[in-house]
């Protein structure tokens, strides 16, 4: 197999452990002094990228290259896929709210840049749940996609992608350069080790601005409102069977 | 025996630079009187029983009719013994702790709903010379809060209202048989955090906590409860109600009475309520898990986290090899490092400025390892990260039940001898066949030591196939000469109960424990408070 070079994009998000709220002016969520990580897909994209390396070995796998797009703050996100064990890492800084084809549009830029032949990517960000960047991308580049990925393997110079399916598992196979998005059981990432983190700050970080790529970032939704969802009704707790049923007929209307 | 036991602890020996030789004596004045050790139940449970006092009055059926006329129905669990209806496989809970060493057999249990009607029923078990059981969560590891013959079991389960909140001060005032993550959970949603957290955090209850003075894991950096503790609503047992619910941090008017009440184990008074201050809850918290090649570098790890981050350190905890393997193996977590390592350390910073605290972190890891002092590590990119690591920790006790039967010893110790004690009892168990260090087939399974090296409290945990005479006689005394001899504590964090009240004198000396029991006497003429522990 002739050397890849895989490119993974990383995104930095309200930790997924965080209770989120909506700000008061109502146009988004609460992002000040709230806990950022990396999104937990591209955590997992990261590691089928090192997994690929360890297995294939360094040969194959010539180098993984973590691209970020979002503010200086993303460098942090970045440093931690460089603990993880990616080789070094763009940064497209910009503070604007970037919707998924703007990402995307990014990503091409990048990919022509680096010329990676696989990239993988989180199958959605859980602060925005768009689930685009990927499919976008794919448009764009005019490259095959396995999205949903939940085993990624390369033979004899080809994709082979395993997805989860309605009805159970789809093997699907393509070519490269291709674009791979991963779901939640395609593994379980590593920690950063110490020594790791220690060589990351070592690591190149390249940073570059949407301008330099060429790329209009300006968003074609507007966002109106955001609300929280309505507050659920405290359980009750029945004295009979019959109140039970009574309150099933009668408030619920189930029965 | 009883006597015999509590005469020694009277005539202890004072510790001091004869402590060898004291230790000797004392070990010699036991060996004369020989204890025996009595198994209960059929499953492996041992532990020693003391006889029932006579002086209590055996329940009838005419008092649960009394319990029925001043409480709701409800809110009782009588056996057919006591002319109830309950099957007394519902008092099974309340009757057995969860570790199943203790078991007491008690026909009746009551769960009021308020303050008065604790107050209504402990008056008339004292009038009657009915002995009483307080329990909250029943989540205690030394026999303190199920009943041992037939007391009556007063469950604060019932009793599980927040009161009020006050966010400007953060002072929480509650019941008692609020559960302490319930609590964490409220006062989490308003930006704080409970002074105080335990592997047993979802079931034990704050009133539990603050009468067995419990620790855990965030002591290094909020304390003891007798601090952060500000007030206690306490039913005495011939029924006054002692309102001590002060929100108020400063009060120097007079004796303060309700430190008393916290550690007492429900020998003094029940706590009904409590108000409790509670901190900011931190922004920036940092996790990492290191791997140690000794007990001497686990130390200087601590030296230079204190030097480095003391303002931001939150929890330094350490847990040794066998205890990783149990985690491991009963646990759905995998070891954060890539080998296997003879110490792990788990290190958190809690402060309010990340980018500060990062940077403190990051530079104490770098030392920590450029040093040499630790040999690998990891740290938590992420929340997930950091709850997967501390379930690593908290999941011990759990991983080792799940092992075997275990022995549980809570002791502070001098930091540098800390660990000593986990080899010493090894050896002993190996030099009496018991144990062959990673062979199976051994009555012992596993010794291993765990704990708060902050706060100088390490638990020694031994698992054995079964409790029995042979294992616990290797270290029953032994452990207690051993932490006298270092002028320890027997019991740090988890109280003295039913286990160590014989065992006291190693901690206590004559003369405080001749005032305890005068304090004792003074709260509960009659003894009708959680008889048969503490002193």
């Amino acid at each position: 197999m002739s050397s890849l070079r895989i490119l993974v994009g990383v995104k930095r998000v309200v930790d997924s452990a965080v209770k989120v709220r909506v700000n008061s002016a109502q146009t988004g969520v609460e992002t000040a002094n709230v806990k950022h990580s990396m999104n937990p897909f591209d955590e997992i994209a990261i590691e089928e990228a090192i997994r690929l390396r360890e297995k294939h070995g360094k040969d194959a796998v010539e180098e993984i290259v973590a691209v970020s797009c979002g503010p200086a703050k993303a460098q942090e996100t970045l440093r931690t896929a460089l603990a993880m064990g990616a080789d070094r890492a763009v940064h497209v800084k910009t503070d604007a709210d970037l919707e998924p084809l703007s990402v995307a549009k990014l990503l091409s830029k990048v990919v022509a840049a680096e010329k990676p032949s696989l990239v993988i990517l989180g199958k959605q960000a859980i602060d925005d749940d768009s689930n685009q960047t990927g499919q976008m991308l794919a448009g764009l580049l005019s490259w095959p996609q396995a999205t949903f990925a939940s085993k990624v393997d390369i033979k004899d110079g080809a994709l082979e992608v395993v997805r989860e399916v309605d009805g159970g598992l789809e093997t699907v196979s393509a070519a490269l350069p291709a674009i791979v998005t991963t779901d939640l059981r395609l593994n379980e990432p590593r920690y950063a080790s110490l020594p790791n983190i220690m060589k990351a700050k070592k690591k190149p970080l390249k940073t570059v601005s949407p301008a330099d790529l060429g790329v209009d970032i300006q968003s074609r939704l507007q966002t109106l409102k955001v609300t929280e969802p309505a507050k659920r009704q405290g359980g009750k707790i029945v004295a009979s069977v019959d109140e039970l049923l009574d309150k099933l007929r009668n408030e619920a209307k189930v029965l | 025996m009883l006597s015999a036991v509590r005469a020694f602890a009277i005539s202890r020996p004072a510790l001091g630079a004869t402590a060898t030789a004291a230790v000797a004596a004392v070990a010699s004045r036991l060996a004369a009187k020989p204890r025996t050790l009595a198994a209960f139940g059929k499953d492996s449970r041992l532990y020693h029983k003391p006889a029932r006092s006579s002086t209590f009055k055996k329940l009838g059926k005419d008092d649960v009719r009394h319990f029925e006329r001043i409480l709701p129905a409800e809110t009782i669990l009588a056996t057919p013994a006591v002319g109830g209806s309950a099957d007394p496989i519902e008092l099974e809970g309340f009757n057995a702790d969860w570790l199943n060493k203790y078991r007491g057999s008690s026909q009746l249990v009551l769960r009021p709903k308020t303050t008065k009607e604790v107050s209504d029923i402990l008056k008339y078990c004292n009038d009657q010379g009915i002995a009483v059981v307080p329990q909250g969560g029943n989540t205690g590891l030394v026999g303190g809060s199920v009943p041992v013959h037939d007391e009556v079991v007063l469950s604060l389960r019932n009793m599980n209202k927040i009161r009020s909140y006050d966010e400007l001060s953060g002072i929480l005032v509650c019941d008692a048989g609020c559960v302490l993550e319930e609590l964490g959970n409220y006062v989490g949603e308003r930006d704080h955090i409970m002074p105080l957290d335990l592997g047993a955090k979802g079931s034990c209850h704050i009133g539990g906590n603050v009468a067995t003075n419990a620790g855990g894991i965030r002591f290094l950096r909020y304390g003891t409860l007798h601090g952060s503790v500000l007030g206690l609503e306490v039913v005495l047992p011939d029924g006054t109600i002692l309102d001590n619910m002060s929100t108020l941090r400063k009060d120097n008017t007079g004796y303060d009475l309700k430190q008393l009440f916290i550690g007492s184990e429900g020998s003094l008074g029940v706590i009904t309520g409590v108000s409790i201050a509670t901190p900011r809850k931190p922004s920036s918290v940092n996790v990492a898990v290191l791997g140690v090649p000794s007990y001497e570098n686990v130390q200087q790890a601590f030296k230079l986290a204190r030097r480095r981050c003391g303002e931001i350190l939150s929890a330094y905890e350490f847990w040794d090899a066998n205890c990783m393997g149990a985690v491991l193996k009963h646990q759905e977590l995998k070891n954060p490092l890539s080998s296997d390592y003879p110490f792990y350390v788990l290190i958190e910073t809690s402060g309010s400025n990340k980018d500060h605290d990062d940077e403190k972190m990051g530079a104490l890891l770098e030392e920590l390892m450029e040093q040499g002092i630790v040999e690998d590590g990891a740290l938590a990119q992420d929340d997930s990260q950091i709850s997967r690591m501390w379930a690593m920790r908290e999941g011990i006790p759990e991983s080792l039940g799940k092992t075997g039967p275990t022995y549980k010893y809570d002791v502070s110790i001098p930091i540098p001898v800390l660990y000593d004690i986990v080899g010493d009892i090894a050896g002993r168990l190996e030099t009496a066949k018991l144990y062959t260090p990673g062979e199976p087939g051994n009555p012992v399974r596993l010794v291993c030591g765990y704990g708060h090296i902050g706060d100088g409290n390490l638990h020694l945990n031994v698992v054995a196939e079964k409790f029995e005479d042979r294992i616990t006689n290797i270290f029953e005394p032994y452990v207690y000469e051993w932490v006298s001899s270092h002028r320890g504590s027997i019991s740090a964090e988890h109280g003295v109960g039913l286990m160590k009240r014989d065992y006291l004198g190693y901690s206590k000396s004559p003369e405080m424990i001749s005032y305890m029991k005068r304090i004792k006497d003074l709260f509960d003429p009659k003894g009708i408070l959680n008889p048969y522990k503490v002193v």
